[in-house]
Protein backbone atom coordinates (compact mmCIF):
# COMPACT_ATOMS: atom_id res chain seq x y z
CA UNK A 1 0.00 0.00 0.00
CA UNK A 2 1.13 3.59 -0.75
CA UNK A 3 0.66 6.75 1.03
CA UNK A 4 -1.34 9.36 0.52
CA UNK A 5 0.26 12.19 -1.37
CA UNK A 6 -2.18 14.88 -2.32
CA UNK A 7 0.48 17.51 -3.25
CA UNK A 8 2.27 15.85 -6.59
CA UNK A 9 -0.98 14.06 -7.25
CA UNK A 10 -2.62 17.73 -7.59
CA UNK A 11 0.94 18.77 -9.52
CA UNK A 12 0.52 15.85 -11.89
CA UNK A 13 -3.26 16.57 -12.06
CA UNK A 14 -2.81 19.97 -13.33
CA UNK A 15 -0.26 19.30 -15.62
CA UNK A 16 -2.20 16.55 -16.89
CA UNK A 17 -5.23 18.97 -17.37
CA UNK A 18 -2.97 21.60 -19.21
CA UNK A 19 -1.99 18.85 -21.48
CA UNK A 20 -5.38 18.19 -22.44
CA UNK A 21 -6.24 21.97 -23.07
CA UNK A 22 -3.19 22.37 -25.26
CA UNK A 23 -3.92 19.30 -27.57
CA UNK A 24 -7.70 20.29 -27.45
CA UNK A 25 -6.80 24.04 -28.18
CA UNK A 26 -4.53 23.14 -30.68
CA UNK A 27 -6.20 19.94 -32.62
CA UNK A 28 -9.74 20.07 -31.70
CA UNK A 29 -9.69 16.90 -30.43
CA UNK A 30 -9.94 15.48 -26.89
CA UNK A 31 -6.80 13.30 -25.29
CA UNK A 32 -8.49 10.52 -24.80
CA UNK A 33 -6.12 7.84 -24.33
CA UNK A 34 -8.05 4.73 -25.14
CA UNK A 35 -9.79 6.33 -28.00
CA UNK A 36 -5.54 7.61 -29.56
CA UNK A 37 -4.21 4.33 -28.29
CA UNK A 38 -7.54 2.67 -30.78
CA UNK A 39 -6.85 4.95 -33.48
CA UNK A 40 -2.90 4.33 -33.51
CA UNK A 41 -3.12 0.82 -33.88
CA UNK A 42 -6.15 1.04 -36.93
CA UNK A 43 -5.96 1.92 -40.44
CA UNK A 44 -7.44 5.83 -39.13
CA UNK A 45 -7.57 9.00 -40.22
CA UNK A 46 -5.65 10.59 -37.51
CA UNK A 47 -3.09 7.19 -37.20
CA UNK A 48 0.21 9.12 -37.39
CA UNK A 49 -0.61 11.88 -35.14
CA UNK A 50 -1.91 9.73 -32.73
CA UNK A 51 0.95 7.64 -32.95
CA UNK A 52 3.54 10.71 -31.91
CA UNK A 53 0.89 11.41 -29.03
CA UNK A 54 1.48 7.81 -27.86
CA UNK A 55 5.67 7.99 -28.27
CA UNK A 56 5.50 11.57 -26.38
CA UNK A 57 3.51 9.44 -23.28
CA UNK A 58 6.96 7.75 -23.09
CA UNK A 59 8.79 10.20 -23.88
CA UNK A 60 7.66 12.30 -21.23
CA UNK A 61 8.51 9.62 -18.51
CA UNK A 62 11.91 9.11 -20.21
CA UNK A 63 12.87 13.11 -20.03
CA UNK A 64 11.38 13.21 -16.01
CA UNK A 65 13.68 10.38 -15.05
CA UNK A 66 16.61 11.24 -16.44
CA UNK A 67 16.62 15.23 -17.20
CA UNK A 68 14.39 16.67 -15.16
CA UNK A 69 14.87 14.98 -12.09
CA UNK A 70 17.69 12.06 -12.24
CA UNK A 71 17.63 12.09 -8.55
CA UNK A 72 14.05 10.79 -7.90
CA UNK A 73 13.55 6.74 -8.27
CA UNK A 74 11.28 5.40 -10.01
CA UNK A 75 8.42 3.81 -8.35
CA UNK A 76 6.91 0.60 -10.05
CA UNK A 77 5.35 -2.18 -8.46
CA UNK A 78 3.18 -4.55 -10.38
CA UNK A 79 1.78 -7.95 -10.25
CA UNK A 80 3.82 -10.95 -11.29
CA UNK A 81 0.83 -12.37 -12.37
CA UNK A 82 0.54 -13.29 -16.34
CA UNK A 83 -2.89 -14.64 -16.15
CA UNK A 84 -4.27 -11.30 -14.48
CA UNK A 85 -1.55 -9.00 -16.90
CA UNK A 86 -3.42 -10.67 -19.68
CA UNK A 87 -6.67 -10.64 -18.44
CA UNK A 88 -6.77 -7.05 -16.85
CA UNK A 89 -5.10 -5.73 -20.73
CA UNK A 90 -8.02 -8.06 -22.32
CA UNK A 91 -10.80 -6.35 -20.34
CA UNK A 92 -8.95 -2.50 -20.35
CA UNK A 93 -8.69 -2.68 -24.22
CA UNK A 94 -12.37 -4.12 -24.53
CA UNK A 95 -14.22 -2.42 -22.07
CA UNK A 96 -12.57 1.29 -22.83
CA UNK A 97 -13.65 0.92 -26.30
CA UNK A 98 -17.30 -0.51 -26.01
CA UNK A 99 -17.78 2.11 -23.01
CA UNK A 100 -16.71 4.80 -25.02
CA UNK A 101 -13.71 5.78 -23.06
CA UNK A 102 -11.02 5.44 -20.21
CA UNK A 103 -10.45 7.57 -17.15
CA UNK A 104 -8.87 10.29 -18.92
CA UNK A 105 -11.53 10.31 -22.23
CA UNK A 106 -14.81 9.65 -19.76
CA UNK A 107 -13.21 10.90 -16.28
CA UNK A 108 -11.24 14.03 -17.26
CA UNK A 109 -12.48 15.63 -20.60
CA UNK A 110 -16.13 14.02 -20.05
CA UNK A 111 -16.21 15.33 -16.71
CA UNK A 112 -14.16 18.75 -17.60
CA UNK A 113 -17.11 18.87 -19.87
CA UNK A 114 -20.05 18.15 -17.82
CA UNK A 115 -20.73 15.33 -19.80
CA UNK A 116 -23.71 12.82 -17.57
CA UNK A 117 -22.54 9.98 -19.85
CA UNK A 118 -19.39 10.41 -18.79
CA UNK A 119 -19.67 11.16 -15.02
CA UNK A 120 -21.77 7.74 -15.04
CA UNK A 121 -19.07 5.97 -16.76
CA UNK A 122 -16.57 7.03 -14.30
CA UNK A 123 -18.91 6.11 -11.38
CA UNK A 124 -19.23 2.76 -12.74
CA UNK A 125 -15.94 2.03 -13.59
CA UNK A 126 -14.63 3.09 -10.20
CA UNK A 127 -16.86 1.06 -8.86
CA UNK A 128 -16.28 -1.93 -11.14
CA UNK A 129 -12.46 -1.63 -9.72
CA UNK A 130 -12.99 -0.90 -6.16
CA UNK A 131 -15.53 -4.18 -5.89
CA UNK A 132 -12.65 -6.28 -8.05
CA UNK A 133 -9.73 -5.36 -5.50
CA UNK A 134 -12.00 -6.19 -2.87
CA UNK A 135 -12.85 -9.66 -4.22
CA UNK A 136 -9.26 -10.41 -5.23
CA UNK A 137 -8.11 -9.24 -1.01
CA UNK A 138 -11.15 -11.79 -0.15
CA UNK A 139 -9.06 -14.74 -2.19
CA UNK A 140 -5.53 -13.29 -0.35
CA UNK A 141 -4.28 -11.44 -3.73
CA UNK A 142 -2.91 -8.24 -2.69
CA UNK A 143 -0.27 -6.90 -5.47
CA UNK B 1 3.76 23.61 -35.27
CA UNK B 2 2.18 20.24 -37.33
CA UNK B 3 -0.37 18.48 -35.78
CA UNK B 4 2.57 15.51 -35.46
CA UNK B 5 4.38 17.83 -33.32
CA UNK B 6 1.63 18.83 -31.25
CA UNK B 7 0.37 15.38 -30.83
CA UNK B 8 3.97 14.34 -29.36
CA UNK B 9 4.23 17.80 -26.85
CA UNK B 10 0.56 16.93 -25.26
CA UNK B 11 2.07 13.40 -24.67
CA UNK B 12 5.33 14.45 -23.15
CA UNK B 13 3.22 16.72 -21.38
CA UNK B 14 0.62 13.81 -20.34
CA UNK B 15 3.56 11.54 -19.67
CA UNK B 16 4.89 14.29 -17.21
CA UNK B 17 2.12 14.58 -15.54
CA UNK B 18 1.38 10.84 -14.85
CA UNK B 19 4.63 10.30 -13.38
CA UNK B 20 4.37 13.38 -11.03
CA UNK B 21 1.49 12.36 -9.79
CA UNK B 22 2.40 8.67 -9.26
CA UNK B 23 -0.50 7.24 -11.42
CA UNK B 24 2.34 5.19 -13.95
CA UNK B 25 2.61 2.89 -10.52
CA UNK B 26 0.31 -0.23 -10.27
CA UNK B 27 0.52 -0.40 -6.80
CA UNK B 28 -0.04 3.20 -6.10
CA UNK B 29 -3.74 2.84 -8.36
CA UNK B 30 -4.55 -0.41 -6.70
CA UNK B 31 -4.23 1.51 -3.29
CA UNK B 32 -6.79 4.00 -4.08
CA UNK B 33 -8.94 1.19 -5.45
CA UNK B 34 -8.52 -0.86 -1.91
CA UNK B 35 -11.28 1.12 -0.32
CA UNK B 36 -11.72 -1.91 1.90
CA UNK B 37 -8.85 -0.83 3.47
CA UNK B 38 -9.44 2.51 4.85
CA UNK B 39 -12.27 0.41 7.55
CA UNK B 40 -9.34 -1.38 8.91
CA UNK B 41 -6.98 0.69 11.66
CA UNK B 42 -3.73 0.01 10.27
CA UNK B 43 -3.94 0.80 6.60
CA UNK B 44 -4.77 4.26 5.67
CA UNK B 45 -6.57 4.57 2.33
CA UNK B 46 -4.44 6.28 -0.41
CA UNK B 47 -6.45 8.64 -2.69
CA UNK B 48 -4.83 10.56 -4.32
CA UNK B 49 -5.88 9.67 -7.65
CA UNK B 50 -9.29 11.76 -6.61
CA UNK B 51 -6.53 14.76 -6.25
CA UNK B 52 -5.18 13.50 -9.63
CA UNK B 53 -8.57 13.68 -11.64
CA UNK B 54 -9.67 16.85 -9.45
CA UNK B 55 -6.46 19.10 -10.98
CA UNK B 56 -7.13 17.87 -13.92
CA UNK B 57 -10.67 18.43 -14.54
CA UNK B 58 -10.80 21.90 -12.44
CA UNK B 59 -7.60 23.31 -15.29
CA UNK B 60 -9.40 21.68 -18.00
CA UNK B 61 -13.07 22.29 -17.39
CA UNK B 62 -13.04 26.10 -17.79
CA UNK B 63 -11.40 25.86 -21.10
CA UNK B 64 -13.74 23.57 -22.05
CA UNK B 65 -16.59 25.76 -21.36
CA UNK B 66 -15.52 28.98 -22.78
CA UNK B 67 -14.06 27.17 -26.60
CA UNK B 68 -16.92 25.08 -26.55
CA UNK B 69 -18.79 26.96 -29.31
CA UNK B 70 -15.35 26.92 -31.80
CA UNK B 71 -15.42 25.63 -34.31
CA UNK B 72 -12.17 25.38 -35.34
CA UNK B 73 -8.85 24.64 -33.73
CA UNK B 74 -6.11 26.68 -33.20
CA UNK B 75 -3.70 24.82 -35.88
CA UNK B 76 -7.15 25.14 -38.46
CA UNK B 77 -8.44 21.57 -37.65
CA UNK B 78 -12.01 21.02 -37.26
CA UNK B 79 -13.09 20.80 -33.83
CA UNK B 80 -14.78 17.32 -33.05
CA UNK B 81 -16.25 16.93 -30.19
CA UNK B 82 -18.21 13.80 -29.57
CA UNK B 83 -21.83 14.07 -29.38
CA UNK B 84 -24.10 13.19 -27.07
CA UNK B 85 -23.64 9.46 -25.55
CA UNK B 86 -26.51 7.77 -24.80
CA UNK B 87 -26.18 5.88 -21.25
CA UNK B 88 -27.00 2.52 -22.86
CA UNK B 89 -26.00 -0.99 -22.53
CA UNK B 90 -22.51 -0.57 -24.40
CA UNK B 91 -21.89 2.37 -21.98
CA UNK B 92 -22.62 0.37 -18.91
CA UNK B 93 -21.31 -2.74 -19.61
CA UNK B 94 -18.31 -1.38 -21.20
CA UNK B 95 -17.38 0.89 -18.36
CA UNK B 96 -17.66 -2.42 -15.77
CA UNK B 97 -15.72 -4.64 -17.92
CA UNK B 98 -13.68 -1.47 -17.79
CA UNK B 99 -13.27 -1.35 -13.87
CA UNK B 100 -12.54 -5.13 -13.86
CA UNK B 101 -9.57 -4.69 -15.73
CA UNK B 102 -8.04 -1.60 -14.04
CA UNK B 103 -9.09 -3.38 -10.61
CA UNK B 104 -7.09 -6.36 -11.61
CA UNK B 105 -3.85 -4.86 -12.47
CA UNK B 106 -4.10 -1.45 -11.34
CA UNK B 107 -3.25 0.04 -15.19
CA UNK B 108 -5.45 1.90 -16.95
CA UNK B 109 -4.21 3.19 -21.26
CA UNK B 110 -2.45 6.25 -20.05
CA UNK B 111 -0.20 4.80 -17.31
CA UNK B 112 -0.13 1.61 -19.18
CA UNK B 113 1.77 3.41 -22.03
CA UNK B 114 3.85 5.34 -19.59
CA UNK B 115 5.10 2.09 -18.23
CA UNK B 116 6.97 1.21 -21.20
CA UNK B 117 9.45 3.88 -19.97
CA UNK B 118 10.70 1.62 -17.15
CA UNK B 119 11.58 -1.33 -19.28
CA UNK B 120 9.66 -4.38 -17.70
CA UNK B 121 8.86 -6.70 -20.16
CA UNK B 122 5.20 -7.52 -18.60
CA UNK B 123 4.15 -4.18 -19.73
CA UNK B 124 4.38 -5.16 -22.95
CA UNK B 125 2.58 -7.66 -22.59
CA UNK B 126 -0.31 -5.95 -21.02
CA UNK B 127 -0.48 -3.21 -23.79
CA UNK B 128 -0.72 -6.42 -26.57
CA UNK B 129 -3.21 -7.91 -24.51
CA UNK B 130 -4.99 -4.54 -24.27
CA UNK B 131 -4.82 -4.05 -28.06
CA UNK B 132 -6.37 -7.24 -28.61
CA UNK B 133 -9.04 -6.25 -26.56
CA UNK B 134 -9.55 -3.07 -28.85
CA UNK B 135 -9.17 -5.08 -32.08
CA UNK B 136 -11.98 -7.73 -30.60
CA UNK B 137 -14.24 -4.78 -29.99
CA UNK B 138 -14.05 -3.47 -33.22
CA UNK B 139 -14.66 -6.39 -35.38
CA UNK B 140 -17.38 -8.00 -32.62
CA UNK B 141 -18.91 -4.82 -32.24
CA UNK B 142 -19.85 -2.00 -34.61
Amino acid sequence: MTDFTPYSALVGGIIIGLSVVFYFFTTGRLAGISGIFENAITNSVNRFSNLFFLLGLVVGPLLYYNVIAPKVSIAFNITDSYTLIILGGLLVGFGTRLGGGCTSGHGICGIGRLSTSSIIATVIFVATGMLTVTILQQFGIYL
Amino acid sequence: MSDKLISLLSGIIFGIGLVISGMTNPEKVLSFLSISHSWSAEYKWDYSLIFVMGGAIITAAPFFYFLKNKEVSSLGLKISLPAKQDIDKKLVIGASLFGVGWGLVGFCPGPAISAIAVFDPIVIVFLVSMAVGVLVKQNIIK
